[in-house]
Protein backbone atom coordinates (compact mmCIF):
# COMPACT_ATOMS: atom_id res chain seq x y z
CA UNK A 1 0.00 0.00 0.00
CA UNK A 2 2.68 2.42 1.07
CA UNK A 3 4.72 1.60 -1.97
CA UNK A 4 1.91 2.38 -4.37
CA UNK A 5 1.26 5.64 -2.57
CA UNK A 6 4.86 6.74 -2.94
CA UNK A 7 4.85 5.76 -6.60
CA UNK A 8 1.69 7.83 -7.04
CA UNK A 9 3.20 10.88 -5.36
CA UNK A 10 6.32 10.43 -7.42
CA UNK A 11 4.25 10.33 -10.58
CA UNK A 12 2.36 13.33 -9.33
CA UNK A 13 5.62 15.25 -8.97
CA UNK A 14 6.77 14.31 -12.45
CA UNK A 15 3.42 15.07 -14.02
CA UNK A 16 3.19 18.41 -12.26
CA UNK A 17 6.44 19.44 -13.88
CA UNK A 18 4.81 18.99 -17.26
CA UNK A 19 1.64 20.79 -16.38
CA UNK A 20 0.88 24.45 -16.23
CA UNK A 21 -0.58 25.90 -13.02
CA UNK A 22 -4.05 25.63 -14.49
CA UNK A 23 -3.52 21.89 -14.88
CA UNK A 24 -3.16 21.89 -18.66
CA UNK A 25 -0.35 19.83 -20.13
CA UNK A 26 2.52 21.92 -21.45
CA UNK A 27 2.91 21.39 -25.17
CA UNK A 28 5.44 24.00 -26.17
CA UNK A 29 9.17 23.65 -25.72
CA UNK A 30 10.91 26.87 -24.83
CA UNK A 31 14.35 27.29 -26.28
CA UNK A 32 16.69 30.14 -27.06
CA UNK A 33 15.89 29.82 -30.74
CA UNK A 34 12.11 30.00 -30.40
CA UNK A 35 12.22 33.03 -28.11
CA UNK A 36 14.62 34.75 -30.55
CA UNK A 37 12.10 34.14 -33.32
CA UNK A 38 9.32 35.58 -31.15
CA UNK A 39 11.33 38.71 -30.37
CA UNK A 40 12.24 39.14 -34.03
CA UNK A 41 8.63 38.79 -35.18
CA UNK A 42 7.54 41.33 -32.57
CA UNK A 43 10.25 43.79 -33.66
CA UNK A 44 9.36 43.40 -37.34
CA UNK A 45 5.64 43.88 -36.67
CA UNK A 46 6.41 46.94 -34.54
CA UNK A 47 8.57 48.43 -37.30
CA UNK A 48 5.82 47.78 -39.83
CA UNK A 49 3.23 49.60 -37.75
CA UNK A 50 5.66 52.45 -37.15
CA UNK A 51 6.42 52.57 -40.90
CA UNK A 52 2.76 52.99 -41.81
CA UNK A 53 2.35 55.73 -39.23
CA UNK A 54 5.47 57.60 -40.33
CA UNK A 55 4.89 57.52 -44.10
CA UNK A 56 4.00 60.74 -45.84
CA UNK A 57 0.90 59.88 -47.90
CA UNK A 58 0.48 63.36 -49.39
CA UNK A 59 -3.32 63.39 -49.08
CA UNK A 60 -3.94 60.63 -51.53
CA UNK A 61 -7.52 59.49 -52.06
CA UNK A 62 -7.10 55.78 -51.68
CA UNK A 63 -10.41 54.64 -53.15
CA UNK A 64 -9.89 56.69 -56.32
CA UNK A 65 -6.30 55.54 -56.73
CA UNK A 66 -7.26 51.90 -56.25
CA UNK A 67 -10.14 52.01 -58.73
CA UNK A 68 -7.89 53.76 -61.27
CA UNK A 69 -5.25 51.09 -60.70
CA UNK A 70 -7.77 48.32 -61.25
CA UNK A 71 -8.90 49.95 -64.51
CA UNK A 72 -5.29 50.17 -65.70
CA UNK A 73 -4.55 46.60 -64.64
CA UNK A 74 -7.58 45.50 -66.64
CA UNK A 75 -6.35 47.36 -69.74
CA UNK A 76 -2.84 45.98 -69.43
CA UNK A 77 -3.67 42.37 -68.77
CA UNK A 78 -6.97 41.89 -70.61
CA UNK A 79 -6.54 44.09 -73.67
CA UNK A 80 -2.94 43.62 -74.72
CA UNK A 81 -2.31 44.91 -78.24
CA UNK A 82 0.70 46.02 -80.24
CA UNK A 83 0.29 49.48 -81.68
CA UNK A 84 3.53 51.29 -82.36
CA UNK A 85 5.84 48.33 -82.79
CA UNK A 86 6.01 45.16 -84.85
CA UNK A 87 6.01 41.75 -83.21
CA UNK A 88 9.29 40.91 -84.92
CA UNK A 89 11.02 43.93 -83.49
CA UNK A 90 9.71 43.17 -80.01
CA UNK A 91 11.08 39.64 -80.24
CA UNK A 92 14.40 41.04 -81.38
CA UNK A 93 14.47 43.40 -78.37
CA UNK A 94 13.72 40.41 -76.14
CA UNK A 95 16.72 38.69 -77.72
CA UNK A 96 18.87 41.77 -77.02
CA UNK A 97 17.84 41.64 -73.34
CA UNK A 98 18.64 37.94 -73.32
CA UNK A 99 22.10 38.69 -74.74
CA UNK A 100 22.74 41.44 -72.17
CA UNK A 101 21.99 38.88 -69.48
CA UNK A 102 24.22 36.30 -71.18
CA UNK A 103 27.19 38.61 -71.58
CA UNK A 104 27.12 39.80 -68.00
CA UNK A 105 26.73 36.24 -66.73
CA UNK A 106 29.72 35.04 -68.79
CA UNK A 107 31.98 37.89 -67.69
CA UNK A 108 30.79 37.68 -64.12
CA UNK A 109 31.27 33.91 -64.01
CA UNK A 110 34.81 33.99 -65.44
CA UNK A 111 35.96 36.75 -63.11
CA UNK A 112 34.17 35.15 -60.17
CA UNK A 113 35.80 31.78 -60.82
CA UNK A 114 39.31 33.17 -60.40
CA UNK A 115 38.31 35.47 -57.56
CA UNK A 116 36.60 32.64 -55.67
CA UNK A 117 39.94 30.81 -55.56
CA UNK A 118 41.23 33.79 -53.57
CA UNK A 119 38.12 33.78 -51.43
CA UNK A 120 37.67 30.13 -50.42
CA UNK A 121 39.29 29.06 -47.14
CA UNK A 122 40.81 25.90 -48.58
CA UNK A 123 42.56 27.52 -51.54
CA UNK A 124 43.70 30.88 -50.15
CA UNK A 125 45.39 32.07 -46.95
CA UNK A 126 42.77 33.26 -44.47
CA UNK A 127 43.99 36.88 -44.51
CA UNK A 128 43.52 37.16 -48.28
CA UNK A 129 40.20 35.32 -48.13
CA UNK A 130 38.78 37.69 -45.53
CA UNK A 131 39.97 40.80 -47.38
CA UNK A 132 38.43 39.57 -50.66
CA UNK A 133 35.18 38.72 -48.85
CA UNK A 134 34.94 42.30 -47.55
CA UNK A 135 35.44 43.79 -51.03
CA UNK A 136 32.84 41.41 -52.44
CA UNK A 137 30.31 42.40 -49.78
CA UNK A 138 30.86 46.07 -50.66
CA UNK A 139 30.31 45.47 -54.37
CA UNK A 140 27.21 43.39 -53.68
CA UNK A 141 25.66 46.04 -51.46
CA UNK A 142 25.39 48.55 -54.31
CA UNK A 143 22.19 48.07 -56.34
CA UNK A 144 22.79 46.95 -59.96
CA UNK A 145 21.09 49.99 -61.43
CA UNK A 146 23.48 52.31 -59.59
CA UNK A 147 26.48 50.43 -60.99
CA UNK A 148 25.05 50.89 -64.47
CA UNK A 149 24.46 54.61 -63.95
CA UNK A 150 27.94 55.08 -62.47
CA UNK A 151 29.56 53.39 -65.47
CA UNK A 152 27.31 55.28 -67.84
CA UNK A 153 29.07 58.52 -66.90
CA UNK A 154 32.37 57.41 -68.39
CA UNK A 155 31.21 54.85 -70.97
CA UNK A 156 28.01 56.59 -72.06
CA UNK A 157 24.52 55.12 -71.84
CA UNK A 158 24.26 51.92 -73.81
CA UNK A 159 25.20 48.28 -73.84
CA UNK A 160 28.75 48.78 -72.54
CA UNK A 161 27.60 50.50 -69.35
CA UNK A 162 24.75 48.02 -68.95
CA UNK A 163 26.96 44.96 -69.34
CA UNK A 164 29.68 46.25 -67.02
CA UNK A 165 27.14 47.35 -64.43
CA UNK A 166 25.29 44.02 -64.52
CA UNK A 167 28.61 42.17 -64.46
CA UNK A 168 29.70 43.87 -61.25
CA UNK A 169 26.83 42.57 -59.21
CA UNK A 170 26.91 39.08 -60.78
CA UNK A 171 30.64 38.91 -60.18
CA UNK A 172 30.23 39.62 -56.46
CA UNK A 173 27.29 37.25 -56.08
CA UNK A 174 28.93 34.41 -58.00
CA UNK A 175 32.25 34.82 -56.17
CA UNK A 176 30.43 34.28 -52.89
CA UNK A 177 28.52 31.18 -53.99
CA UNK A 178 31.46 29.68 -55.93
CA UNK A 179 33.70 30.10 -52.87
CA UNK A 180 31.04 28.33 -50.80
CA UNK A 181 30.96 25.43 -53.29
CA UNK A 182 34.76 25.22 -53.23
CA UNK A 183 34.79 25.21 -49.44
CA UNK A 184 32.47 22.19 -49.49
CA UNK A 185 35.04 20.06 -51.34
CA UNK A 186 36.60 17.26 -49.34
CA UNK A 187 39.98 18.49 -48.06
CA UNK A 188 41.45 15.04 -48.72
CA UNK A 189 41.24 15.47 -52.49
CA UNK A 190 43.24 18.68 -52.48
CA UNK A 191 45.72 17.32 -49.95
CA UNK A 192 46.28 14.16 -51.98
CA UNK A 193 47.12 16.16 -55.10
CA UNK A 194 49.35 18.52 -53.13
CA UNK A 195 51.18 15.58 -51.56
CA UNK A 196 51.84 14.06 -54.97
CA UNK A 197 53.46 17.32 -56.09
CA UNK A 198 50.72 18.92 -58.16
CA UNK A 199 50.99 22.68 -58.76
CA UNK A 200 48.28 25.18 -57.90
CA UNK A 201 46.62 25.18 -61.35
CA UNK A 202 46.77 21.40 -61.54
CA UNK A 203 44.92 21.25 -58.24
CA UNK A 204 42.39 23.75 -59.54
CA UNK A 205 41.64 21.97 -62.80
CA UNK A 206 42.00 18.37 -61.65
CA UNK A 207 40.42 18.55 -58.21
CA UNK A 208 38.45 21.71 -57.61
CA UNK A 209 36.69 22.15 -60.94
CA UNK A 210 35.57 18.54 -61.37
CA UNK A 211 34.33 18.38 -57.78
CA UNK A 212 32.37 21.62 -57.76
CA UNK A 213 31.45 22.07 -61.45
CA UNK A 214 27.87 20.84 -61.10
CA UNK A 215 27.10 23.17 -58.22
CA UNK A 216 28.78 26.07 -60.01
CA UNK A 217 26.75 25.46 -63.17
CA UNK A 218 23.53 25.39 -61.17
CA UNK A 219 24.40 28.69 -59.48
CA UNK A 220 25.43 30.27 -62.78
CA UNK A 221 22.08 29.44 -64.35
CA UNK A 222 20.26 30.82 -61.35
CA UNK A 223 22.29 34.00 -61.69
CA UNK A 224 21.47 34.09 -65.39
CA UNK A 225 17.76 34.17 -64.55
CA UNK A 226 18.39 37.07 -62.17
CA UNK A 227 20.52 38.87 -64.76
CA UNK A 228 17.79 38.52 -67.35
CA UNK A 229 15.22 40.24 -65.12
CA UNK A 230 17.85 42.79 -64.07
CA UNK A 231 18.58 43.50 -67.73
CA UNK A 232 14.90 44.36 -68.19
CA UNK A 233 14.99 46.71 -65.20
CA UNK A 234 18.25 48.30 -66.27
CA UNK A 235 16.92 48.77 -69.78
CA UNK A 236 14.03 50.70 -68.28
CA UNK A 237 15.82 52.73 -65.63
CA UNK A 238 19.09 53.44 -67.42
CA UNK A 239 18.10 53.39 -71.08
CA UNK A 240 20.33 50.45 -71.84
CA UNK A 241 18.20 48.97 -74.60
CA UNK A 242 16.33 45.69 -74.95
CA UNK A 243 12.71 45.00 -74.11
CA UNK A 244 13.01 46.90 -70.82
CA UNK A 245 13.53 50.09 -72.76
CA UNK A 246 10.43 49.36 -74.89
CA UNK A 247 8.47 48.82 -71.69
CA UNK A 248 9.73 52.10 -70.29
CA UNK A 249 8.85 54.01 -73.48
CA UNK A 250 5.37 52.46 -73.65
CA UNK A 251 4.74 53.18 -69.98
CA UNK A 252 6.34 56.56 -69.43
CA UNK A 253 6.32 58.29 -72.83
CA UNK A 254 3.48 56.99 -74.98
CA UNK A 255 1.22 56.01 -72.05
CA UNK A 256 0.25 53.04 -74.20
CA UNK A 257 -1.16 50.53 -71.74
CA UNK A 258 -2.18 48.09 -74.47
CA UNK A 259 1.37 47.80 -75.71
CA UNK A 260 2.66 47.56 -72.14
CA UNK A 261 0.32 44.58 -71.69
CA UNK A 262 1.71 42.59 -74.58
CA UNK A 263 5.30 43.40 -73.60
CA UNK A 264 4.54 42.23 -70.07
CA UNK A 265 3.07 38.96 -71.32
CA UNK A 266 6.10 38.35 -73.53
CA UNK A 267 8.45 38.98 -70.61
CA UNK A 268 6.46 36.75 -68.24
CA UNK A 269 6.41 33.88 -70.74
CA UNK A 270 10.14 34.29 -71.41
CA UNK A 271 10.99 34.26 -67.69
CA UNK A 272 8.83 31.20 -67.02
CA UNK A 273 10.42 29.33 -69.95
CA UNK A 274 13.85 30.29 -68.63
CA UNK A 275 12.92 29.07 -65.15
CA UNK A 276 11.76 25.71 -66.52
CA UNK A 277 14.92 25.39 -68.60
CA UNK A 278 17.20 26.13 -65.70
CA UNK A 279 15.33 23.74 -63.39
CA UNK A 280 15.94 21.03 -66.02
CA UNK A 281 19.64 21.89 -66.13
CA UNK A 282 19.89 21.87 -62.34
CA UNK A 283 18.23 18.45 -62.19
CA UNK A 284 20.60 17.11 -64.80
CA UNK A 285 23.83 18.37 -63.21
CA UNK A 286 22.78 17.03 -59.82
CA UNK B 1 50.24 5.50 -67.48
CA UNK B 2 47.23 3.23 -67.37
CA UNK B 3 44.92 3.31 -70.43
CA UNK B 4 41.73 4.12 -68.48
CA UNK B 5 43.44 6.91 -66.55
CA UNK B 6 44.59 8.41 -69.83
CA UNK B 7 41.04 8.22 -71.08
CA UNK B 8 39.76 10.15 -68.04
CA UNK B 9 42.24 12.96 -68.60
CA UNK B 10 41.54 13.01 -72.34
CA UNK B 11 37.81 13.25 -71.71
CA UNK B 12 38.34 16.03 -69.20
CA UNK B 13 40.40 17.98 -71.72
CA UNK B 14 37.70 17.55 -74.36
CA UNK B 15 35.03 18.72 -71.90
CA UNK B 16 37.01 21.85 -71.07
CA UNK B 17 37.56 22.56 -74.79
CA UNK B 18 33.87 22.12 -75.61
CA UNK B 19 32.82 24.42 -72.76
CA UNK B 20 35.38 27.00 -73.88
CA UNK B 21 34.26 26.87 -77.52
CA UNK B 22 30.60 27.12 -76.55
CA UNK B 23 31.32 30.17 -74.39
CA UNK B 24 33.15 31.87 -77.26
CA UNK B 25 30.28 31.16 -79.65
CA UNK B 26 27.66 32.49 -77.21
CA UNK B 27 29.81 35.52 -76.57
CA UNK B 28 30.15 36.36 -80.28
CA UNK B 29 26.40 36.07 -80.90
CA UNK B 30 25.45 38.12 -77.82
CA UNK B 31 28.08 40.77 -78.43
CA UNK B 32 26.93 41.35 -81.98
CA UNK B 33 23.26 41.51 -80.97
CA UNK B 34 23.87 44.06 -78.24
CA UNK B 35 26.60 45.95 -80.10
CA UNK B 36 28.93 45.34 -77.21
CA UNK B 37 32.63 45.66 -77.95
CA UNK B 38 35.02 44.03 -75.55
CA UNK B 39 37.77 46.52 -76.39
CA UNK B 40 35.44 49.42 -75.58
CA UNK B 41 34.37 47.73 -72.37
CA UNK B 42 37.93 47.03 -71.29
CA UNK B 43 39.04 50.54 -72.24
CA UNK B 44 36.23 52.20 -70.31
CA UNK B 45 36.86 50.11 -67.22
CA UNK B 46 40.04 51.81 -65.91
CA UNK B 47 38.62 55.16 -66.99
CA UNK B 48 35.50 54.49 -64.96
CA UNK B 49 37.53 53.38 -61.97
CA UNK B 50 39.65 56.53 -62.12
CA UNK B 51 36.50 58.60 -62.42
CA UNK B 52 34.94 56.85 -59.42
CA UNK B 53 38.08 57.48 -57.36
CA UNK B 54 38.15 61.10 -58.39
CA UNK B 55 34.50 62.18 -58.40
CA UNK B 56 32.56 59.73 -56.30
CA UNK B 57 33.76 61.09 -52.99
CA UNK B 58 31.39 62.76 -50.57
CA UNK B 59 32.61 66.31 -49.85
CA UNK B 60 31.43 69.13 -47.59
CA UNK B 61 28.59 70.15 -49.86
CA UNK B 62 27.36 66.57 -49.79
CA UNK B 63 27.58 66.41 -46.00
CA UNK B 64 25.15 69.32 -45.81
CA UNK B 65 22.62 67.13 -47.61
CA UNK B 66 23.21 64.27 -45.21
CA UNK B 67 20.13 64.88 -43.00
CA UNK B 68 17.89 64.72 -46.07
CA UNK B 69 19.61 61.58 -47.34
CA UNK B 70 19.37 59.95 -43.91
CA UNK B 71 15.67 60.78 -43.80
CA UNK B 72 15.04 59.07 -47.15
CA UNK B 73 17.28 56.17 -46.18
CA UNK B 74 15.25 55.49 -43.04
CA UNK B 75 12.07 55.78 -45.09
CA UNK B 76 13.43 53.23 -47.57
CA UNK B 77 14.47 50.84 -44.80
CA UNK B 78 11.05 51.10 -43.14
CA UNK B 79 9.34 50.67 -46.49
CA UNK B 80 11.18 47.46 -47.27
CA UNK B 81 10.48 46.07 -43.80
CA UNK B 82 6.79 46.96 -44.06
CA UNK B 83 6.45 45.54 -47.58
CA UNK B 84 8.20 42.32 -46.63
CA UNK B 85 6.21 41.79 -43.43
CA UNK B 86 2.81 42.46 -45.02
CA UNK B 87 3.68 40.36 -48.09
CA UNK B 88 4.93 37.58 -45.79
CA UNK B 89 1.64 37.49 -43.87
CA UNK B 90 -0.39 37.22 -47.08
CA UNK B 91 2.09 34.78 -48.61
CA UNK B 92 1.99 32.53 -45.54
CA UNK B 93 -1.77 32.03 -45.62
CA UNK B 94 -1.70 31.74 -49.39
CA UNK B 95 1.10 29.16 -49.29
CA UNK B 96 -0.97 26.93 -46.95
CA UNK B 97 -3.26 26.36 -49.93
CA UNK B 98 -0.34 25.75 -52.25
CA UNK B 99 1.50 23.22 -50.13
CA UNK B 100 1.02 19.53 -50.78
CA UNK B 101 1.54 18.78 -47.09
CA UNK B 102 -1.59 20.57 -45.87
CA UNK B 103 -3.84 18.27 -47.84
CA UNK B 104 -5.78 20.58 -50.12
CA UNK B 105 -6.49 18.97 -53.44
CA UNK B 106 -4.21 19.22 -56.43
CA UNK B 107 -6.27 21.79 -58.33
CA UNK B 108 -6.09 24.30 -55.46
CA UNK B 109 -2.33 23.67 -55.21
CA UNK B 110 -1.86 24.29 -58.89
CA UNK B 111 -3.93 27.48 -58.98
CA UNK B 112 -1.95 28.92 -56.05
CA UNK B 113 1.33 28.06 -57.74
CA UNK B 114 0.26 29.66 -61.03
CA UNK B 115 -0.89 32.84 -59.29
CA UNK B 116 2.41 33.01 -57.39
CA UNK B 117 4.39 32.49 -60.61
CA UNK B 118 2.44 35.30 -62.24
CA UNK B 119 3.16 37.80 -59.46
CA UNK B 120 6.77 36.71 -59.25
CA UNK B 121 7.47 37.10 -62.93
CA UNK B 122 5.70 40.31 -63.88
CA UNK B 123 8.68 42.68 -63.66
CA UNK B 124 8.50 45.22 -60.83
CA UNK B 125 9.20 47.83 -63.53
CA UNK B 126 5.72 47.13 -64.93
CA UNK B 127 4.02 47.41 -61.53
CA UNK B 128 5.93 50.62 -60.85
CA UNK B 129 4.80 52.28 -64.07
CA UNK B 130 1.24 50.99 -63.76
CA UNK B 131 0.90 52.36 -60.24
CA UNK B 132 2.60 55.57 -61.23
CA UNK B 133 -0.49 56.42 -63.33
CA UNK B 134 -2.92 56.08 -60.46
CA UNK B 135 -0.91 56.73 -57.29
CA UNK B 136 1.47 59.31 -58.70
CA UNK B 137 4.64 60.28 -56.86
CA UNK B 138 3.63 58.58 -53.66
CA UNK B 139 5.29 56.19 -51.27
CA UNK B 140 2.38 53.79 -51.85
CA UNK B 141 3.50 53.43 -55.48
CA UNK B 142 6.76 51.96 -54.25
CA UNK B 143 4.94 49.94 -51.61
CA UNK B 144 2.62 48.15 -54.01
CA UNK B 145 5.24 47.74 -56.74
CA UNK B 146 7.49 45.92 -54.29
CA UNK B 147 4.57 44.15 -52.63
CA UNK B 148 3.41 42.15 -55.65
CA UNK B 149 6.83 40.75 -56.53
CA UNK B 150 7.69 40.03 -52.89
CA UNK B 151 4.35 38.27 -52.42
CA UNK B 152 4.98 36.02 -55.43
CA UNK B 153 8.52 35.18 -54.38
CA UNK B 154 7.68 34.51 -50.73
CA UNK B 155 4.67 32.34 -51.62
CA UNK B 156 6.90 30.00 -53.60
CA UNK B 157 9.56 30.03 -50.89
CA UNK B 158 7.06 29.32 -48.09
CA UNK B 159 5.41 26.50 -50.04
CA UNK B 160 8.82 24.85 -50.41
CA UNK B 161 9.65 25.41 -46.73
CA UNK B 162 6.33 23.96 -45.53
CA UNK B 163 6.61 20.98 -47.87
CA UNK B 164 10.12 20.29 -46.64
CA UNK B 165 9.83 20.60 -42.88
CA UNK B 166 6.22 20.23 -41.81
CA UNK B 167 4.92 17.09 -43.51
CA UNK B 168 5.55 14.69 -40.60
CA UNK B 169 4.16 17.04 -37.97
CA UNK B 170 1.03 17.72 -40.01
CA UNK B 171 0.41 14.02 -40.47
CA UNK B 172 0.83 13.36 -36.74
CA UNK B 173 -1.60 16.09 -35.75
CA UNK B 174 -4.12 15.05 -38.39
CA UNK B 175 -3.96 11.50 -37.08
CA UNK B 176 -4.66 12.70 -33.54
CA UNK B 177 -7.75 14.56 -34.73
CA UNK B 178 -6.56 18.16 -34.75
CA UNK B 179 -8.48 20.56 -36.95
CA UNK B 180 -6.96 22.75 -39.64
CA UNK B 181 -6.32 25.79 -37.45
CA UNK B 182 -4.74 23.69 -34.71
CA UNK B 183 -2.51 22.03 -37.29
CA UNK B 184 -1.39 25.40 -38.63
CA UNK B 185 -0.49 26.81 -35.22
CA UNK B 186 0.93 23.70 -33.57
CA UNK B 187 2.68 21.97 -36.47
CA UNK B 188 3.32 24.27 -39.41
CA UNK B 189 4.28 27.53 -37.71
CA UNK B 190 6.71 26.06 -35.16
CA UNK B 191 8.52 23.84 -37.65
CA UNK B 192 8.60 26.24 -40.60
CA UNK B 193 9.37 29.39 -38.62
CA UNK B 194 13.19 29.37 -38.90
CA UNK B 195 12.95 28.91 -42.67
CA UNK B 196 10.30 31.59 -42.98
CA UNK B 197 12.31 34.07 -40.92
CA UNK B 198 15.42 33.45 -43.03
CA UNK B 199 13.43 34.20 -46.18
CA UNK B 200 11.94 37.35 -44.67
CA UNK B 201 15.39 38.68 -43.73
CA UNK B 202 16.67 37.93 -47.22
CA UNK B 203 13.73 39.72 -48.81
CA UNK B 204 14.18 42.82 -46.62
CA UNK B 205 17.75 43.12 -47.90
CA UNK B 206 16.71 42.53 -51.52
CA UNK B 207 13.86 45.02 -51.26
CA UNK B 208 16.18 47.79 -50.15
CA UNK B 209 18.19 47.29 -53.32
CA UNK B 210 15.07 46.96 -55.48
CA UNK B 211 13.47 50.04 -53.98
CA UNK B 212 16.37 52.08 -55.37
CA UNK B 213 15.37 51.00 -58.86
CA UNK B 214 11.68 51.59 -58.21
CA UNK B 215 12.60 54.97 -56.74
CA UNK B 216 14.39 56.01 -59.92
CA UNK B 217 11.38 55.00 -62.04
CA UNK B 218 8.67 56.50 -59.86
CA UNK B 219 10.55 59.49 -58.42
CA UNK B 220 10.22 58.42 -54.78
CA UNK B 221 12.52 57.51 -51.92
CA UNK B 222 16.27 57.12 -51.96
CA UNK B 223 16.38 56.19 -55.65
CA UNK B 224 14.87 59.52 -56.58
CA UNK B 225 17.42 61.37 -54.47
CA UNK B 226 20.26 59.58 -56.26
CA UNK B 227 18.71 60.26 -59.66
CA UNK B 228 18.21 63.92 -58.81
CA UNK B 229 21.84 64.50 -57.76
CA UNK B 230 23.08 62.35 -60.64
CA UNK B 231 21.17 64.33 -63.25
CA UNK B 232 22.33 67.60 -61.70
CA UNK B 233 25.90 66.24 -62.05
CA UNK B 234 26.27 66.68 -58.31
CA UNK B 235 28.28 63.47 -58.06
CA UNK B 236 29.62 64.02 -54.57
CA UNK B 237 26.09 64.06 -53.14
CA UNK B 238 25.13 61.09 -55.33
CA UNK B 239 28.10 59.19 -53.94
CA UNK B 240 26.97 59.92 -50.40
CA UNK B 241 23.66 58.27 -51.31
CA UNK B 242 25.56 55.23 -52.61
CA UNK B 243 27.70 55.05 -49.47
CA UNK B 244 24.66 55.26 -47.21
CA UNK B 245 22.92 52.47 -49.15
CA UNK B 246 26.06 50.33 -48.79
CA UNK B 247 26.15 50.94 -45.03
CA UNK B 248 22.46 50.11 -44.66
CA UNK B 249 22.62 46.92 -46.74
CA UNK B 250 25.73 45.65 -44.97
CA UNK B 251 24.28 46.47 -41.55
CA UNK B 252 21.15 44.49 -42.39
CA UNK B 253 23.26 41.63 -43.71
CA UNK B 254 25.29 41.51 -40.49
CA UNK B 255 22.17 41.62 -38.32
CA UNK B 256 20.47 38.88 -40.30
CA UNK B 257 23.59 36.69 -40.16
CA UNK B 258 23.57 37.12 -36.40
CA UNK B 259 19.88 36.26 -36.15
CA UNK B 260 20.31 33.26 -38.42
CA UNK B 261 23.10 31.94 -36.22
CA UNK B 262 20.84 32.12 -33.15
CA UNK B 263 17.71 30.56 -34.65
CA UNK B 264 19.15 27.83 -36.88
Amino acid sequence: MEQTASVLTQCGGVCNARRKRSGKIKIGVHSKSSSAVKILVAVLLGLTVYAFISFDYKEIVLSEAISATLRNVKTVFLEPRLSSDTFRNVMYQLFVTFCLGTLSTIFGAIAAFFCSLLCAKNTAPSGVANAVKCVIALIRAVPTVLWVLIFAVSAGLGSVAAVIGLTFHSFAYLTKVYAESIEEIDDGTIEALRASGAGFWQIVFQAIVPASLSRMVAWTFMRFEINFTNAIAVGAAAGAGGIGFNLYMAGSFYFDLHEMGILTYIVVIAVILLEMFSTKIKERVK
Amino acid sequence: MNESVKKVFFRRKITYLVIFAALIAVYIISASATEFHLSEGLASFPKAMAWIGHNLMPDEKAMKRFPKILDKLIETALLSVAVTVIAAIFAFFFSLFGSKATGFNGIVNRIVRIVAAFFRNVPDVVWAMLLMFSFGQNILTGFFALFFTTFGLLTRAFIETIDEVSAAGIEALNASGANFIQTVFQAIIPSAMPGIVTWILYMIETNIRNSTLIGILTATGIGYLFDLYYKRLDFSSASLVVVSIIVLVIAIELVSNLIRRVIL
